[in-house]
C-alpha cells in the first residue's frame, strides 16, 4: 500500500491553474526526486502534503489520513509528516539543540532528559553534536539546514518533505547537507524531494517525477529517465541542465 | 493665602501623583493582559474574531479616550451599578490602552517572517504554540521599545481621568489652584511632575529602538 497517495489534485491561485490534476503514489522508502521549471507547481504540490497548502479538488492521503477537506486533524498529519525548507526557517532565539526539542516537547511532552536524548543523537546524526548549544546565527547554511533536517526528524516523521533545501546554498555547502538526505535514504526513510540536483536525483533517487505546467509529465527510476526520455519536454529540460 | 506655602503646594502634588502612578500602573498591565488576548484573536485564521476586534480596535481607537471615561462613568450607571470613578478610569483605560497595544504588538507579529509560521506548523504545533514558543519570543524582541513609548501616553491619558472626579495629579492641580488662585505656578508644577515621569521612559524607549537598530 502506498504511504502518500495523491490523486487528481487540483489547486489554482486566482485564475492561475497551478496543480491539473496531479497524481503519484509513493511507497514506504521510496525517494521519490520531483523535477521540473520553475511555476510547474512542484513546490506547490509539496507543501500540499502537509496542508501548508489548500486543494480544490482531489485527495491525498498520507500513512491512511486524508488530508484537506476540513476534517483533516492536521496536528497528527504533521507529526507524521516532517519538512524541511529551503530558507531553513530555523528559530532564531532558540539554540540547535532547542530547536530540535521544541517539539518533542510541546507537542508530544516529552521528558526533558529524553527531548535532549533525542536532540542529542539527531545533532549528531547530522554531524553537529559540537554545535548543541549554538545558536542559527552562529551556524553556516549548511549547518542550519542539517539542524532543520535534524528538527524535522526530531517527531520520528513517515515521510520527509525537502523543498529545494540546497538551493539556498552556497556550493560548497551542498554536498555536506546531501550526504546527510543520502545517509537519511540509506536508512530507509521515505522522502519527497523538490530538488535541482540532477545527479543527486539519479544517484540517490528510488523515483523520479518530472513536472510541467501543472501535471505530472512523466515518471519513472531515474536512470532510466534521465538517459533515454519519453518526452520533448523532459529531453529539453534535460539538456538545458548541460 | 500665606497657609499655602511653595512647599504646601509641592507636597500636595506629589501626594496626589502616587495615583496617577498607580493608576498608569494598573491600566497598563490589565491593558496589556486584555490588549494580549486581542492581539491573540486580530492575527488568528478565524475570520470572525478578527472581525470582531478590529472593530473593537476601530473604536477605541477612534473615539476620544474622554469619551470612553464618560460612557463607563455615566453610561453604566444608567444601568443602576453605581461606578466609582477609580472603576470608571481603570476599565476605559484598560479597553483604551489594549486597543492600542494589541494593534502596536500586531505589528511586531507581522514582521516575524511567513517561515516561521509555516516551519512550526510543520512540527505539529498548534496556533497557541506557535504563538507562545516561537513568534511572541521573537515579537517581544522588538514589541519593547513602542511599548515602553506607548506608556507615556497612558501617564498623559490618566490626567483625563480627574474629569469624572478621579483625584490624581491634574485633578490635584486644579483643587489646588482653586484654593490658592496661582494657575502659573501650580500648573507648571503639574507639568514639570508629568515631565519627569514621562521623560525617563521615552528617554529609555529611543535608547531601546537604537540597541535594536545596532543588532541588526
Amino acid at each position: 500500500m502506498s504511504l502518500v497517495s495523491i490523486r487528481d489534485v487540483r489547486k489554482s491561485f486566482g485564475e492561475l491553474e497551478v496543480l491539473k490534476g496531479v497524481s503519484l503514489e509513493v511507497a514506504r522508502g521510496d525517494v521519490v526526486a520531483i523535477i521540473g521549471r520553475s511555476g510547474s507547481g512542484k513546490s506547490t504540490l509539496l507543501r500540499c502534503i502537509n496542508g501548508l497548502e489548500t486543494f480544490h479538488s482531489g485527495s491525498i492521503t498520507v500513512d491512511g489520513m486524508e488530508v484537506g477537506g476540513g476534517k483533516t486533524d492536521l496536528r497528527t498529519l504533521r507529526r507524521h509528516v516532517g519538512m524541511v525548507f529551503q530558507q531553513f526557517n530555523l528559530f532564531p532565539h532558540l539554540t540547535a539543540a532547542q530547536n530540535v526539542m521544541l517539539a518533542p516537547t510541546v507537542v508530544t511532552k516529552a521528558q526533558k532528559g529524553e527531548a535532549r536524548h533525542i536532540a542529542e543523537t539527531l545533532l549528531a546524526k547530522v554531524g553537529l553534536a559540537g554545535k548543541f548549544d549554538a545558536y542559527p546565527s552562529q551556524l553556516s547554511g549548511g549547518q542550519q539546514q542539517r539542524v532543520a533536517i535534524a528538527r524535522a526528524l526530531a517527531m520520528r516523521p513517515a515521510v520527509l518533505l525537502c523543498d529545494e533545501i540546497t538551493s539556498a546554498l552556497d556550493p560548497e555547502l551542498v554536498s555536506e547537507v546531501l550526504r546527510v538526505v543520502e545517509q537519511l535514504a540509506a536508512e530507509g526513510m521515505t522522502l519527497i524531494l523538490v530538488t535541482h540536483e540532477m545527479r543527486f536525483a539519479r544517484e540517490v533517487g528510488t523515483k523520479l517525477i518530472f513536472m510541467h505546467q501543472g501535471r505530472v509529465h512523466e515518471q519513472g527510476p531515474p536512470k532510466t529517465l534521465f538517459a533515454a526520455p519519453n518526452t520533448p519536454e523532459l529531453a529539453q529540460f534535460v539538456g538545458s541542465l548541460h | 493665602m500665606s497657609d499655602f506655602t511653595f512647599s504646601v503646594i509641592l507636597s500636595n502634588l506629589l501626594w496626589a501623583t502616587r495615583w496617577t502612578i498607580l493608576l498608569s500602573l494598573i491600566a497598563f498591565v490589565s491593558g496589556g493582559l486584555v490588549g494580549l488576548a486581542i492581539l491573540f484573536a486580530r492575527v488568528s485564521k478565524n475570520r470572525a474574531l478578527r472581525l470582531l476586534t478590529s472593530f473593537y480596535i476601530e473604536f477605541f481607537q477612534g473615539t476620544p479616550l474622554l469619551m470612553q471615561l464618560f460612557l463607563f462613568f455615566f453610561g453604566v450607571a444608567l444601568f443602576g451599578v453605581e461606578v466609582s470613578p477609580w472603576a470608571a478610569a481603570w476599565l476605559a483605560l484598560t479597553f483604551w490602552t489594549s486597543a492600542f497595544l494589541s494593534e502596536i504588538w500586531r505589528g511586531c507579529v507581522e514582521a516575524i517572517p511567513r517561515g516561521q509560521w509555516e516551519a512550526s506548523g510543520s512540527l505539529a504545533l498548534n496556533y497557541i504554540e506557535q504563538m507562545r514558543y516561537v513568534i511572541l519570543p521573537q515579537a517581544l524582541r522588538i514589541a519593547i521599545a513602542p511599548t515602553v513609548g506607548f506608556s507615556v501616553q497612558i501617564i498623559k491619558g490618566t490626567a483625563l481621568a480627574s474629569i469624572i472626579g478621579f483625584v490624581e495629579l491634574t485633578k490635584a492641580g486644579t483643587m489646588l489652584n482653586n484654593a490658592t488662585f496661582r494657575p502659573f505656578l501650580v500648573y507648571s508644577l503639574v507639568a514639570l511632575i508629568y515631565f519627569c515621569l514621562c521623560f525617563p521612559l521615552s528617554w529609555y524607549s529611543k535608547r531601546l529602538e537604537g540597541r535594536l537598530n545596532v543588532a541588526r
